[in-house]
């Protein structure tokens, strides 16, 4: 706990960004060894606030004191060198290099690659993280890519560990490891930020919280007496709504059925579709769970007909066959997609909300007569899905870009819904989003299947997966393991499925892999 | 105290319109600098070449002339360079649409009147689509750069129109020079004013626009291009296949160069020699640019080209600098409005002491 001298003290930080207000006055401070949360919605100002401790903004206003110092971080290099490290929620390593490589790119000294090697794997061995310094960066998992980040940041020496968003791509195994080594750099005296939305992950690790709402400091907590559904609404200063969905519901016919879908890869670093089989009924929500990487993308894009299958049998709506159809006649057979990507891909951001109206509902709802784009009935369904949606945005003519991640989202989710598609695919249909927007979108996804559609959700976000669904199947490195009903899935077998552990090749693999690591297991 | 830029949360409407504007007056500023530098009346130079071909009636029908070519191709690059396909090669499309137009008439020999005038104009059209399929072909089946296919193809056209008009289609009686007999009169675009050179083509200039416009922004082809430039993968998703926009996008500007290839040799020059070639495919390029890839910024920003190519030509007797002088005014004009693009989307904004005070100790 804190003792007379905190480690890291923020008073009255402020910082302004054109139309927004960043950060208001924020003032909290973590102990040597604490683990502190850093709580709030998408756009509460958690990320701004972590740039300026790791020196990658400054202050406008507010004073940083490091030991009861105040100083001034004028850049990350200065952070490190006061003893900052920061694990980045998206990684910066080169694929094609090895671990070993990779770390000593990012290192500010230079240090000979022999003495580099031997202190990597002190870390290692120390801190129990599995990981070969010689394996190329393309043949890790996301897990392990992650601790190679985290072995930069422990080579320093931290006395605070920031960590953004840590969780987000590590199965449940791994998140157990990651706390074992956050609990050792504690307990020897680093403190640690931990930013995350995960409210029972916070619950588990962090003693202290503070909650950040609108950029201004809302609440400070102990989350260990606190439950996730108090902290949630500290968050979003409300009442958190639940799924109202009704019990019982039978399933109807099946509307989206998928057999034998295997899709060779065209990216290097890509993973091919491999024998994928499943059958979702209409009122049926069927979830897809995995770490990133092992499919999600190419599955989405197959299913969506931007990558066309060979076999028009492959992929069947409504007893329709459509694996050789292109993306616009697939829409056309009842079947909407929302891919991961919002910006470049789900929406175009330099186009107006209306213009991205017409991108993918233009031939359901007749908005083209004779070649030409009817502007209007467009801007008037921009209008109904920003009004049925709360999305907040200035109207149709606002441009795609300027609306924040969990709005646009919100949008996208919108347009698709309210052109009522028979079997609706979507990826990581809250990924990014706040809380209170998350809801909405999850009660929608529940209400059209209410109404007899099929809906297909991507996700890496278990608990989103768990709260949904009424089946699940686990895609691992382009295989879809069998469907399993949710009220009757084990989070041990689902996390086993998610990191490869389900066949006899797989397995070899892993053995394979273990092998090679010399570091004993702590 | 430093500048900075900082990003626009939307494309600002205004520099959009101010920022071509004030390219033309840069243009015209340093240029006078540059021309006073070097001992010429630069103030002169720039009034000859900007403001005397407005001001002097006579000099209209020459502005209307230069400008159709110049908006005709424009309009067409502008459609590429949407949809993100650069092609630098219109000269090259416009050499082939003329002689595609000229192969017609001697095809017809003596006959003429509207409906050979029309083929005539037809196989222009389809001669600068073939010379863009070629890039475009390219470029879709095996990935090759279109910048740098398109442009060679000028040369090779070049050479087509040397070959062409110093051998089999060289006038017998044109006294050895290389070039091919004048085009009879019948076979030639119908002038709008009697007595002046304003051509049919100059009302082609002044319509096609609209069409563009109108294509652009409210068809969903116009929308295809638009979302194929600004985001493939989200084209994609949207069901507009890729491929076919880039090729279609080059054909369109193909078509355009090649049109105006066809109306300049029916309606302007009615022969072609090796002088035929006068940049106007690059030039169209500035126009495209300076009229920020929109039909109606095309039509305004061919006029204001033309005007530079009649005022290089009145500068050229009047302060006797070389015709190329044009060229320069216009390649900075290129340069001004590529280099305040930046504008639309940032803000320029001058930064406190705050950051500057690095490492101080607060």
């Amino acid at each position: 706990m804190s003792s007379s001298v905190p480690r890291l003290a923020l008073t009255g930080i402020t910082k302004r960004f054109p139309g927004v207000l960043a950060n208001d006055q924020v003032s909290f401070s973590v102990g040597p060894g604490e683990i502190h949360a850093l709580l709030g919605e998408n756009g509460a100002g958690k990320s701004t606030l972590v740039k300026m401790i790791y020196g990658i903004m400054q202050p406008d206003a507010g004073t940083i004191r490091w030991n009861g110092e105040p100083v001034t971080i004028a850049n990350p290099k200065a952070a490190r060198k006061l003893g900052i490290g920061m694990v980045f929620q998206h990684f910066s390593l080169f694929e094609a290099m090895t671990v070993l490589e990779n770390i000593a790119l990012g290192m500010d000294a230079t240090i000979p690659q022999r003495e580099l090697e031997a202190k990597i794997r002190e870390v290692m061995q120390h801190y129990g993280l599995k990981l070969e310094p010689r394996r190329i960066v393309s043949t890790l998992s996301v897990g392990e890519r992650q601790r190679i980040e985290i072995v930069r940041a422990l080579l320093l020496n931290p006395n605070l560990l920031i960590m953004d968003e840590p969780t987000s791509v590590l199965t449940p195994q791994e998140v157990d490891q990651l706390f074992v080594v956050l609990r050792k750099l504690a307990a020897e005296g680093c403190s640690i930020l931990y930013i995350s939305h995960k409210l029972h992950e916070i619950k588990a690790l962090c003693e202290n919280a503070t909650i950040l709402r609108g950029g201004k400091l809302v609440d400070t907590c102990d989350p260990r007496v606190e439950t996730s559904r108090s902290m949630a609404e500290k968050m979003i200063g409300g009442n958190l709504k639940d799924i109202q969905r009704q019990p019982g519901a039978e399933f109807g016919k099946p509307r989206l059925e998928v057999s034998g879908l295997s899709v060779a890869t065209t990216d290097h670093f890509g993973t091919s579709l491999k024998d994928i089989s499943l059958t979702v009924r209409a009122g049926e929500i069927f979830g897809i769970a995995g770490v990133a990487g092992n499919g999600q993308n190419e599955l989405l894009l197959a299913l969506s007909g931007e990558v066309p299958t060979d076999s028009a049998d492959a992929v069947r709506v409504d007893g329709v066959k459509v694996g050789r159809m292109a993306a616009r006649d697939r829409r056309g057979s009842g079947l909407a997609t929302v891919p991961e990507e919002r910006n470049g891909h789900a929406a175009v951001p330099d186009f107006t909300l209306s213009d991205n109206a017409v991108l993918t509902a233009r031939d359901r709802l007749g908005m083209v007569k004779g070649g030409l784009i009817d502007a209007r009935a467009a801007r008037t369904y921009a209008g109904e899905v920003i009004a049925s949606f709360a999305v907040k945005a200035t109207g149709p003519g606002a441009f795609a870009g300027s609306l924040s991640g969990g709005n646009l989202q919100k949008f996208i989710m919108g347009r698709e819904i309210l052109q009522k598609p028979t079997v609706l695919v979507v990826s990581q249909p809250t990924w990014g989003v706040d809380a209170g927007a998350a809801a909405a979108i999850h009660q929608a996804l529940v209400d059209l299947a209410a109404s007899g559609s099929a809906i297909v959700v991507i996700s890496q976000d278990l608990d989103e997966l768990l709260a949904l669904c009424d089946t699940l199947a686990v895609i691992n490195g382009g295989h879809l393991s069998p469907p399993m009903k949710v009220a009757e899935a084990n989070i041990e077998d689902i996390g086993l499925l998610m990191g490869g552990i389900h066949g006899q090749t797989t397995a070899a693999e892993v053995a394979a892999a273990e092998g090679h690591i010399h570091a004993p297991q702590a | 105290m430093r500048l900075k830029l900082e990003k626009r949360p939307e494309p600002s409407t205004l520099m959009l319109f101010v920022t071509p504007v004030a390219s033309v007056l840069l243009t015209m500023f340093i240029g006078m600098v540059v021309f006073d530098l070097l001992g010429i009346n630069g103030f002169r130079a720039v009034i000859d070449i900007f403001l005397t071909p407005l001001l002097a009636s006579y000099k209209w029908q020459d502005v209307a002339v230069k400008a159709a070519p110049l908006i005709i191709i424009a309009l067409g690059l502008s459609v590429g360079n949407r949809a993100q396909v650069w092609n630098i090669g219109a000269e090259g499309q416009y050499i082939i649409g003329a002689l595609c137009a000229a192969g017609v008439g001697i095809a017809a020999g003596t006959a003429g009147g509207p409906l050979v005038v029309l083929v005539m104009i037809v196989a222009g059209i389809i001669g600068g689509m073939a010379w863009a399929w070629i890039p475009a072909v390219l470029r879709t089946r095996y990935d090759v750069n279109e910048i740098l296919t398109s442009l060679m193809l000028v040369y090779v056209a070049f050479q087509v129109l040397a070959y062409l008009v110093g051998g089999p289609w060289k006038d017998p009686n044109g006294r050895n020079f290389p070039a091919t007999a004048p085009l009879q009169p019948s076979q030639e675009l119908p002038i709008l004013f009697p007595g002046s050179t304003v051509h049919l083509g100059v009302l082609i200039a002044l319509i096609l626009p609209f069409v563009f416009w109108l294509l652009m922004s409210r068809s969903v082809f116009g929308f295809q291009i638009r979302v194929v430039g600004s985001a493939p993968q989200a084209a994609r998703y949207g069901g507009f296949d890729t491929k076919r926009t880039i090729i279609l996008a080059l054909l369109i500007s193909g078509a355009m160069a090649g049109l105006a290839g066809a109306l300049e040799f029916t309606g302007a020059l009615g022969t072609i020699n090796l002088g035929f070639p006068s940049n106007y495919g690059f030039t169209a390029i500035i126009v495209s640019f300076l009229g920020r890839l929109n039909p109606i910024g095309c039509l305004i920003a061919g006029i204001v080209l033309a005007v530079t190519y009649v005022g290089g030509q009145v500068a050229q007797t009047t302060v006797h600098i070389p015709n190329a002088t044009a060229g320069i005014f216009q390649a900075m004009m290129l340069f001004f409005i590529l280099a305040s693009d930046i504008l639309v989307r940032y803000r320029v904004r001058l930064v406190g002491s705050a950051s500057s005070a690095q490492g101080v100790k607060a």
